[in-house]
């Protein structure tokens, strides 16, 4: 069943490819067709997925090259069945919006996007270590080209510095994943990419340190983490829209899953030393990122920088350790992929009617396109994180979570300076976010119109409002019942967050048995 | 009730039908979104006021059926689990007690009055549809916020209000201005939600360590001792969620964006701006009381902040010229008033004065509203005058409203009011003292406002004054119906709000000499008198009040440069600082650094390429080297 959702999207592709020229506007029914297929066979995934099991479902798992045990094994649980779903779910609205914006080699398009579709499917979905590499590189190349094709004036340089950035930390991560494996030969003689396998595997702590770094590297850079994340806004101001909303909505996901999925569990002393500097990076990447999306004149980069800052609140949540913010970051995946999707899309669909992304060229829009205005506005505050719509959960469980990590130390609020400046700058994203999000909103929809161009503008079609309905409906769905979704990822995020557990305790005791300490040679002071 | 009779003792009694107190505005939200463009005007007229209409008849049911039940008790109604992740269970459920149930008859009862006043207002202008659809989902988020039984829930509606005070201060959106005005407030109302956030995360987490996993009002108040130990703890906990407190209830230094927000149709700035969201602050003070007596610190910090903002509003409302510029400063002051009164500890005499205030001044907003709309749109005082005979049921509501807030026996604003300063006596004689005189303050500024635009002859030009009109029945009635209501208010036996209140805050009364009791009422009269003199026996009221000539005068115009400064200090600093990190760390330091690395390796790259010449006869003849180099390597070997 996981292999068949994995593989729908390389059939559609494969179809495409015998599509003869002159049927070209064809491929884009067969795309369409194909991405709707592997939705509904996606969700057949989520009605046999039992919720009271954290480990992996639905497994399946063949021998592909038994001389290094490597498998073909694939499965899913709590944390890879929404990310598959959210990946089948954006592909079709993806190729609905592509009616309107793409016009040359639609054919070669359509194919690229299903080649990455299953690519990123199979990323989510591998539980072996070396076929999650193959398909994490199968992902890297059709985006290379969506962007060094279709896209905008530079889209060769950002192109080239959107491989260039994957490329070095993902040869880091091969370095370390080969290192893994060659750790299980010497452990228990025989070479393993089983991902359950190497999860028992005990890594010397400096061991584990080193692996570690190679893994955060590559997926940092993916996420993006401050200081990682330049390639971010020249790939998105360069790509199609529909590049922009995978690369948003899926891809940068990739980073945070490889986190909670690989980095975490495989090393979770690295884990826990490195906590401090990743969460400094994360907090960072909110305030920096929603502080440079401020001033930003083009409607594409200022979402794009949105995107470091709410993706850094997703590293804050998991490395806060505790269920709360570790949630909060599944959660806060979903909601991402499904409003920043939901931005990109919007910004196509007037980027599309006036060939300008330069928020200086709108004002008044409300005005001439009161349903596009709308539809931003409830997208807007989705983003802004507003309680009842899908963000306001993943921002309240992320910064709960992380207030737990670093306010309290053993068991309770300990203020020190580093704590409080790091927990201010946190909730500032809460602040930054609405600054920048409504400054742009007011700009581009507000006011008088006055350009001549946008008195042309028409409002959404038929088609194009097909294609914002399931996002919005989602986005209230998910704010208004979070708990069909935070119940069955429950258990999955259990079995990291117990992974972490033991580091958390011994550090704990460590605590508690120097206070211990302490009050004995106080005691021993007293009666002398 | 059958219970009554066996409930002699406080009681939570489940019921299932408070949630349409809230569902029912929300489907008018619903019908106003989808069915409006359909059936046009009329559908809306009816159907918006009606479902707020119809939660208030829920509401009086609660009311009654609460009244049935043992004081102290409470109805619940739980309709889903929210959210649960670890620990954290959230429930979307509702809660009438007291205090609630006095807070849903005011949002609902005065919140009915000005949707029927709406109808009248904007039955000119042709975004009627989303005007109704934005204040049926005020209404709702108000009631979500007084409603819920936990800390979340009332967040949900906390912001909920936020976001239609934003959309509706920048309802008529083609103004710039008035779409910045609305951004200003929900970016300033932000910055308090996030200090809110900070508190509750405080209060989880420190109750979390003891064992109790909660964010219930009730169960928090059930495991008050264990906090109890910790005082410190409680104290940030209370003054982080004031900080919330003073960005909805608009008091210092979070008070900037309320005058602001008068940018938004007049009936907005009377429910939302006057009447019901600012007042949020208070009420979730008076809905905590049990966590904020725990904290001296923090009470006598709240008090002071409130009487600070008492004055402070109070001197800018000396000089204001635009008419709803005055009320919107004499609601930051009379907010302080209510914060104050929560600072003394006295939670029931600050939501007394919470009704009394929701009464005389949501009457004042929208007899301005009818002055503007039959002055076509003119919000200077200065340019009416004399318009107490051209509309004289506006202008007799307004001298009502006006006598009431002046604090004068008999209306309601005298009781509430007196009491905050009385208990504040008991408190600090300093406080009392700036609160008295910021009594006589109001007075002054309030009758100012009356004689300079009711008083004498008109002062608008003769076209104008053909013009000028009463306002039609559905705007007048209101105005009635809340005329009486701000004199009738205080009355304990109609409104025995102190005493209804009593199980939840408990009663003391504090004894207070005479003279202290009559010293406020004192002021009010002095006041007014002095507006008396100053404008209201002149020919022309608003003589020399073209060119504010001196220093205090100008300053208090310019709202002593408060916007000025935060522009200055934190605005302007904060794009500065951002722009200087896109063009300077992404640009010139990350990119540069990658950039010359991918220049070190391209020359490196260079380099190897002038190897791959891509000439066929090259490559045969490294071929034939490489070749000639392993045989010879070979023979040697070999």
């Amino acid at each position: 069943m996981v292999s068949v959702v994995t593989f729908t999207p390389l059939l559609g592709a494969l179809v495409l490819l015998f599509l003869k020229r002159e049927h070209e506007k064809g491929a884009r029914w067969i795309a369409f067709a194909t991405s709707l297929l592997t939705f509904v066979l996606s969700i057949g995934l989520l009605c046999s997925f039992d919720s009271t099991v954290g480990t992996f479902q639905l497994v399946e798992r063949a021998p592909w090259i038994p001389d290094f045990g490597i498998d073909y094994h694939v499965g899913i649980d709590g944390i890879s069945l929404f990310l598959v779903l959210l990946t089948t779910f954006l592909m079709p609205l993806i190729f609905l919006s592509a009616w309107g914006d793409v016009h040359k080699r639609i054919k070669e398009y359509m194919i690229l996007f299903l080649v990455l579709e299953t690519g990123m499917i199979g990323a989510f979905v591998a539980i072996d270590l070396f076929l999650f590499y193959v398909f994490w590189e199968v992902m890297l190349i059709p985006m290379y080209f969506l962007i060094g094709v279709w896209g905008g004036a530079r889209r060769i340089y950002a192109a080239i510095k959107f491989l260039i950035y994957t490329m070095v930390g993902s040869l880091l991560m091969l370095v370390a994943i080969l290192y893994l494996a060659y750790l299980h030969n010497t452990d228990t003689g025989a070479v393993s990419f089983n991902l359950l396998q190497l999860y028992d595997l005990h890594i010397p702590p400096q061991a584990q340190l080193w692996m570690f770094a190679a893994f955060v590297l590559s997926f940092a850079i993916k996420v993006p983490l401050f200081p990682f994340h330049t390639w971010l806004p020249d790939a998105h101001v360069e790509a199609p829209t529909g590049g922009s909303v995978i690369l948003a909505g899926v891809m940068l996901k990739m980073g945070t899953y490889g986190l909670i999925r690989f980095a975490i569990p495989l090393f979770p002393q690295a884990a826990y030393i490195a906590a401090p500097i990743l969460i400094s990076l994360a907090v960072i990447g909110i305030f920096y990122g929603a502080l440079v999306a401020m001033v930003q004149p083009d409607l594409k980069k200022l979402v794009a920088y949105s995107s470091v800052s709410h993706m850094g609140f997703v590293v804050l949540g998991l490395f806060a350790f505790n269920m709360q913010g570790t949630q909060g970051a599944v959660f806060q995946m979903l909601n991402h992929g499904i409003s920043t999707g939901a931005l990109f899309l919007l910004v196509g669909v007037v980027y599309e009617r006036r060939h300008t992304r330069l928020i200086s060229e709108y004002g008044g829009l409300w005005k001439q396109m009161p349903i596009y205005a709308t539809i931003f506005l409830v997208t807007m505050f989705s983003s802004i994180g507003l309680p009842g719509l899908n963000g306001f959960v993943g921002e309240f469980l992320i910064l709960l979570g992380a207030f737990k990590a670093i306010i309290f130390v053993d068991g309770s609020a300990a203020l020190s300076l580093w704590s409080a400046i790091y927990m201010l700058t946190a909730i500032s994203g809460v602040v930054l976010g609405a600054v920048y999000m409504l400054w742009m909103y007011q700009r581009v929809m507000f006011g008088p119109l006055e350009n001549e161009e946008n008195k042309k503008l028409t409002d959404l079609s038929c088609r194009e409002v097909l294609v914002f309905a399931p996002l919005l409906a989602l986005m209230v769905l998910m704010g208004l019942f979070p708990n069909p979704f935070l119940s069955r990822m429950e258990k999955s995020v259990d079995v990291v967050v117990a992974r972490m557990a033991p580091e958390q305790k011994v550090h704990y005791s460590d605590a508690q048995g120097k206070t211990e300490k302490n009050t004995v040679v106080a005691q021993t002071e007293h009666t002398r | 009730m059958e219970h009554a009779h066996a409930a002699a003792t406080a009681a939570v009694h489940t019921v299932t039908y408070l949630r349409w107190i809230v569902f029912l505005p929300l489907i008018g939200v619903l019908f106003n979104l989808f069915v409006a463009p359909r059936t046009g005007r009329r559908g809306v007229n009816l159907v918006a006021p009606g479902v707020i209409l119809g939660a208030f008849l829920v509401a009086l049911t609660a009311f009654f059926d609460l009244k049935e039940l043992a004081p102290g008790s409470a109805l619940v109604d739980s309709v889903y689990p929210w959210i649960t992740a670890g620990e954290l269970h959230i429930d979307f459920a509702l809660r009438v007690d007291a205090l609630s149930a006095v807070m849903i008859l005011i949002v609902t009862g005065v919140g009915f009055l000005i949707h029927v006043y709406s109808t009248g207002y904007m039955a000119h202008d042709e975004d009627f549809a989303r005007f109704f659809t934005y204040l049926n989902l005020f209404t709702a988020s108000m009631l979500l916020l007084v409603l819920g039984e936990n800390l979340a829930l009332l967040f949900v509606g906390w912001e909920g209000v936020g976001l239609c005070s934003y959309l509706l201060i920048g309802f008529w959106y083609t103004d710039p201005e008035k779409a910045k005005a609305g951004n200003k407030a929900f970016i300033v109302n932000r910055i308090g939600d996030a200090g809110f956030l900070l508190g509750m995360f405080l209060l989880f987490w420190t109750l979390g360590e003891q064992g109790i996993w909660t964010l219930s009002f009730s169960e928090i108040q059930t495991n008050i001792d264990k906090l109890a130990v910790m005082p410190s703890v409680i104290t940030a906990i209370c003054l982080l969620l004031f900080v919330g407190a003073t960005g909805k209830s608009a008091q210092i230094p979070l008070f900037v964006w309320l005058p602001d927000a008068m940018a938004g149709p007049t009936p907005v700035s009377a429910l939302i701006h006057a009447a019901t969201m600012v007042t949020a602050g208070i009420y979730m003070m008076a809905r905590l009381h049990f966590l904020y007596t725990l904290s001296p610190d923090a009470l006598s910090i709240i008090a002071w902040v409130g009487a600070a903002t008492a004055f402070f509003a109070a001197t800018i409302g000396f000089a204001q010229t635009d008419i709803k510029k005055v009320l919107a400063y004499s609601t930051v002051s009379q907010l302080g008033y209510m914060v104050l009164g929560v600072g003394v500890g006295a939670y029931g005499a600050g939501v007394f004065h919470l009704m009394t205030h929701a009464f005389f001044k949501a009457l004042l907003f929208l007899g301005a509203g009818s002055v503007i709309h039959g002055m076509h749109e003119e919000q200077d005082i200065r340019k009416m005058g004399g318009l107490l005979k051209r509309m004289p049921i506006t202008g007799w509501t307004f001298l009502i409203g006006c006598v009431a807030i002046a604090g004068v026996p008999g209306l309601s604003g005298h009781y509430s009011k007196d009491l905050i300063l009385e208990e504040a006596y008991g408190k600090s004689i300093l406080l009392y003292v700036v609160g008295t005189v910021g009594a006589g303050m109001t007075a002054f500024y309030m009758f100012r406002l009356f004689f300079v635009t009711f008083w004498k002859e008109t002062r608008a030009s003769h076209e104008m004054t053909h013009h000028i009109h009463e306002s039609p029945w559905t705007m007048t009635l209101p105005l009635v119906i809340l005329a009486g209501l701000s004199i009738i208010g205080g009355w304990h036996f109609v409104f025995p709000v102190s005493q209804w209140l009593e199980p939840i805050f408990g009663g003391h009364h504090p004894h207070v000499p005479a003279i202290i009791q009559f010293m406020p009422t004192v002021m009010g009269f002095l006041g007014i008198a002095l507006a008396y003199m100053m404008y209201g026996r002149k020919a022309n009221p608003a003589e020399g009040m073209e060119e504010p000539l001196d220093a205090w005068h100008k300053g208090a115009l310019h709202k002593w440069y408060i916007d000025e400064m935060y522009d200055a200090v934190i605005v302007r600093p904060m794009t500065a600082l951002a722009d200087g990190l896109w063009k300077v760390i992404d640009v010139k330091v990350i990119d540069a650094t990658v950039n010359d690395t991918a220049q070190v390796t391209g020359i490196f790259g260079g380099a190897l390429r002038l190897w791959q010449t891509g000439n066929v006869q090259n490559y045969a003849m490294s071929f034939l080297i490489g070749a000639m180099a392993i045989f010879g390597l070979g023979y040697y070997l070999w």
